[in-house]
């Protein structure tokens, strides 16, 4: 008897009586104002919210705020003017160098912060871990408040990957003591875009 | 009310006078104690160190002893624990069963049962509660600082009856002190220490006694104090809410 | 007990000959645990979520069989290789044969318990490839050629000026620099140069969903993602406890995990892999090695329950002052305790007794693992099976019969003699190790039963 069918016919053997899933939670915490709490969780775990009302505010922000930034790429077609071009489509470990990636996430969760951004948006896996620093575009409308509706919005989506992405990469292994840039960005900046039609 | 009076091994012979407290005070609550004079001992020192298999001499005794009383009432919340978790009887089940129903801590039958409001002692001193683990979790006497849920105590809310007595809060209201049984001696330097910190938290909160409803962990803490010269002092929560200096 | 030289209160006891080192480390771990708790308050749900994740594990225990299948067949058709591995060493050789496969000899690893507990880098290093931990605790005690300490907080026990020093003698840093900030800059740079460079990735996993055949790894680093998107060759190794029904659990189980683990409201990243990028060989590997005994095991299978969070570490005043090491095994603390007599009764017959059973593990536990009473329970299988000291053995039938018989028990001695030499706390008389940090009581010159025949007409 191979490996696999010896462990699924010891399971079957040892494994109790069934029982049953139980019914999803009732009534988690939702908040009166999620951007509020999304805002406040996020400067907690280190980033920070910037309110914008047009995709020409990102811009003009980028331009003021990343101005000694060297190289940064977006995968969101209203920033190109902005951004390196032509960039896409390479050999992942050539993304070394950037310094600044701006996506686009799905949807943000208020209870922590966290913005869900699946493969699509990222153009590159790797991208969203490998940039010095990270910024993220979500729509003032979909921040929602927790988790169980996070999931409801995933829901059976198709992807080849996603993540959930909260704050900067972070460490506490020396002593327990925060260290913001582990591996990843050292720093995240949330765009949290109400357009005038909205 | 027919109450028996179980009173373990080590109070009986240490400290009869936290066994001599919980008597008088039910009495004055008015209630019929009686004190089976054939008791030894639940049994959980042998079960604890992995030999509860050797503890049906002592379930059987502790069942002839107690089966008949309305109540079983003790000064020691692991004992009481060890009975409402781990009595069985061979050839007397529903007697067991009956006996780990009724069987009671102190202070949460004072609460519970007898649901005292008033108590006419008074204690003019700085008190530290040790809540003790079996008596905190076990029996949920206490609210756990672990759990999201409403606090309570039922020992203090029997100190804040007492007149004069002020409680002192703790860094950590409840966190082991390292008695553990025969862990004690099993795991002495661990013991020791957890022993120590505890006492240093009660003693850096200027407690003058520190209190529990269990003997053991207070006999571990004493014998930590006395190492130490303090003057600070260990005390059953009977001996307290019985307490009569003026 | 072990007999061997390995005992926890052995190895507990070296550790206490530096009691403000026993300090630093409760304290920092007790930090965490505070930390745990204002994440926890912050959830008025918190007890209903956990309940919640204990019953989805109940579920997932009692249709594990099912669940595997499916999971098994959903990450086949999404393009992922699939093994199956009965114990560590197969577990070790599956790996092995995939890098030999691909002619790696370097490669990259996240944490995974697992491959810890299989002892996987030094099977790796003995066939010839060369592993680097990059998750940065990881790295350091992997520096310090030590077993990391903690599951989630893997060197919890060093100090930085340790740290430092390993960073001098390994990474160049300046001697003397001991700024966590400096060192984890440090350490960015060194591990940068290993992701970009390594052709294969090893990486844990935190859940597994049948529905789906996706796997969420969650780190906080991001070192797991560095080195499995930058990877030719990704090899997820998992135990095959780690699944869940469905992907909307993951909402229950990832609002617990970080909360409960370092008091964050999640970790910073939680990646769901479903498919291999286009060009990567993706494989996971679902490891038995004694899961399914433990399953057969009524009294203990729900350890099999657990998410990996420590916080039962972290809580455990025994823990906190005796550190990972004095455990010896690779999952340390309470729930490791409760796993490691499974895997070897004898090696690991200390453990459960290395508890005084305050249950405050329980209370913390995220899927609610009755950590305590599996404690209690596993000395009495310990004794049973004949794994305890002889010596206590005979100890223990002396105090049966006295205590099974009240005149043998009155008769004993006068108050206090006999509760000296023999109970309940004095085991193999051992008055001297209870007298070497402490008093005795002061026998009282009549025993309660005593005062009572005096004073009552009985």
């Amino acid at each position: 008897m191979n490996s696999r069918a010896q462990i699924l016919s010891r399971i079957k053997e040892n494994q109790p009586e069934l029982s049953s899933l139980p019914a999803d939670l009732t009534a988690p915490l939702q908040y009166p104002d999620p951007v509020e709490v999304f805002s406040t969780v996020l400067s907690n775990i280190g980033g920070t919210t910037v309110p914008v009302k047009s995709y020409e505010e990102i811009q003009q922000y980028i331009k003021t705020q990343f101005a000694d930034q060297k190289r940064i790429i977006s995968t969101i077609p209203e920033l190109s003017a902005v951004t390196e071009a032509g960039w896409e489509g390479q050999d992942p470990h050539s993304y070394e160098d950037i310094d600044i990636a701006v996506i686009r996430a799905h949807f943000g969760v208020a209870e922590n912060a966290a913005l869900w951004v699946t493969e699509e948006l990222m153009q590159q896996r790797v991208i969203p871990f490998i940039c010095q620093q990270l910024a993220v575009v979500v729509q003032r409308k979909d921040i929602c408040s927790n988790m169980h509706e996070a999931y409801a919005k995933v829901a059976d989506a198709v992807y080849g990957f996603g993540t959930f992405i909260a704050g900067p990469s972070k460490t506490a292994d020396i002593e327990q003591s925060l260290v913001l840039g582990a591996h990843g960005p050292k720093n995240m900046t949330v765009f949290i875009l109400e357009m005038a039609k909205d | 009310m027919n109450v028996g009076l179980f009173i373990p091994c080590y109070i009986d012979q240490f400290y009869p006078n936290a066994a001599i407290a919980t008597l008088k005070l039910l009495q004055k609550l008015g209630v019929k104690v009686s004190y089976p004079i054939h008791q030894t001992c639940c049994g959980q020192p042998m079960a604890n160190s992995g030999f509860e298999h050797l503890t049906t001499g002592c379930n059987e005794l502790f069942i002839k002893n107690f089966a008949e009383f309305d109540y079983i009432v003790s000064p020691s919340g692991s004992c009481v624990l060890h009975v409402k978790e781990h009595l069985h009887s061979h050839e007397e089940e529903e007697k067991a069963q009956g006996v780990r129903k009724k069987v009671y801590e102190l202070t949460e039958f004072l609460t519970d049962i007898l649901k005292v409001d008033k108590l006419t002692a008074r204690f003019p001193h700085k008190v530290g509660v040790h809540q003790s683990c079996h008596g905190q979790r076990g029996l949920k006497m206490s609210q756990m600082t672990e759990l999201v849920a409403e606090p309570f105590s039922k020992p203090m809310q029997l100190l804040q009856m007492v007149q004069d007595l002020e409680l002192v809060e703790l860094s950590r209201p409840d966190e082991c002190c390292g008695f553990g049984g025969t862990f004690c001696v099993a795991e002495e330097a661990i013991s020791v220490k957890m022993g120590k910190d505890r006492v240093a938290d009660h003693v850096n909160h200027g407690a003058q006694y520190i209190t529990a409803a269990d003997m053991s962990c207070l006999m571990h803490m004493e014998g930590i104090l006395r190492r130490q010269n303090s003057q600070v002092k260990v005390l059953h929560i009977a001996e307290i809410l019985n307490a009569e200096e003026v | 007990m072990s007999t061997g030289t390995k005992d926890h209160a052995g190895l507990a006891d070296i550790f206490n000959e530096d009691e403000a080192r026993v300090d630093w480390h409760d304290e920092t771990l007790w930090f965490v645990r505070a930390k745990r708790d204002k994440a926890a308050h912050t959830l008025p749900e918190w007890e209903a979520l956990r309940e919640n994740a204990s019953k989805i594990k109940d579920n997932v225990l009692s249709n594990l069989h099912d669940y595997l299948l499916q999971f098994e067949a959903k990450a086949q058709q999404n393009g992922i290789t699939v093994h199956w591995a009965a114990d560590a060493k197969e577990h070790n050789e599956i790996v092995t044969s995939i890098l030999k496969a691909q002619s790696v000899t370097r490669i990259v690893k996240s944490k995974s318990m697992l491959t810890e507990e299989c002892h996987l880098n030094e099977h790796l290093q003995q066939n010839g490839i060369e592993v680097i931990d990059t998750d940065l605790g990881e790295r350091i005690v992997q520096l310090a050629e030590e077993p990391p300490s903690h599951i989630v907080l893997p060197c919890i026990h060093k100090k930085k000026e340790e740290i430092g020093e390993l960073f001098h003698e390994h990474l160049g840093t300046p001697q003397g620099e001991s700024d966590p900030q400096f060192l984890t800059a440090a350490a960015r740079v060194h591990l940068r140069e290993k992701f970009l460079t390594r052709k294969a990735a090893i990486t844990g996993v935190n859940f597994a969903i049948a529905e789906t055949g996706e796997f969420v790894v969650c780190t906080n680093e991001g070192n797991a993602d560095m080195g499995a998107h930058l990877a030719d060759v990704h090899i997820a190794c998992m135990g095959i406890e780690k699944i869940i029904p469905k992907r909307k659990h993951l909402a229950v189980f990832l609002r617990l995990l970080a909360r409960s683990a370092t008091g964050q409201p999640i970790t910073t990243y939680s990646s769901h892999f479903n498919k291999p990028r286009a060009g990567q060989e993706m494989h996971l590997v679902l490891v038995d090695n004694g899961r399914t005994k433990q399953l057969g095991r009524a009294d203990f299978r729900n350890s099999l329950k657990c998410i990996r969070c420590g916080a039962c570490m972290n809580t455990c005043p025994v823990y906190r002052r005796s550190g990972g090491h004095s455990y010896h095994t690779a999952i340390a603390g309470p729930i490791g305790s409760i796993l490691a007599p499974n895997l070897d009764m004898k090696e690991y017959a200390d453990l459960p007794f290395a508890s005084t059973l305050c249950g405050s593990c329980t209370n913390v536990c995220p899927v609610k693992i009755n950590i305590h009473e599996q404690l209690y329970k596993w000395r009495q299988v310990i004794v049973k099976e004949g794994y305890a000291d002889k010596k206590k053995a005979v100890a223990m039938k002396a105090m049966e019969f006295t205590l099974s018989h009240p005149f043998v028990y009155k008769n004993a001695g006068k108050a206090g003699r006999w509760v000296i030499k023999h109970a309940p706390f004095m085991v193999n008389n051992n008055l001297n190790l209870w007298y070497k940090q402490r008093e005795m009581p002061e026998p009282p010159k009549q025993s309660f039963s005593e005062w009572y025949k005096k004073n009552n007409n009985e």
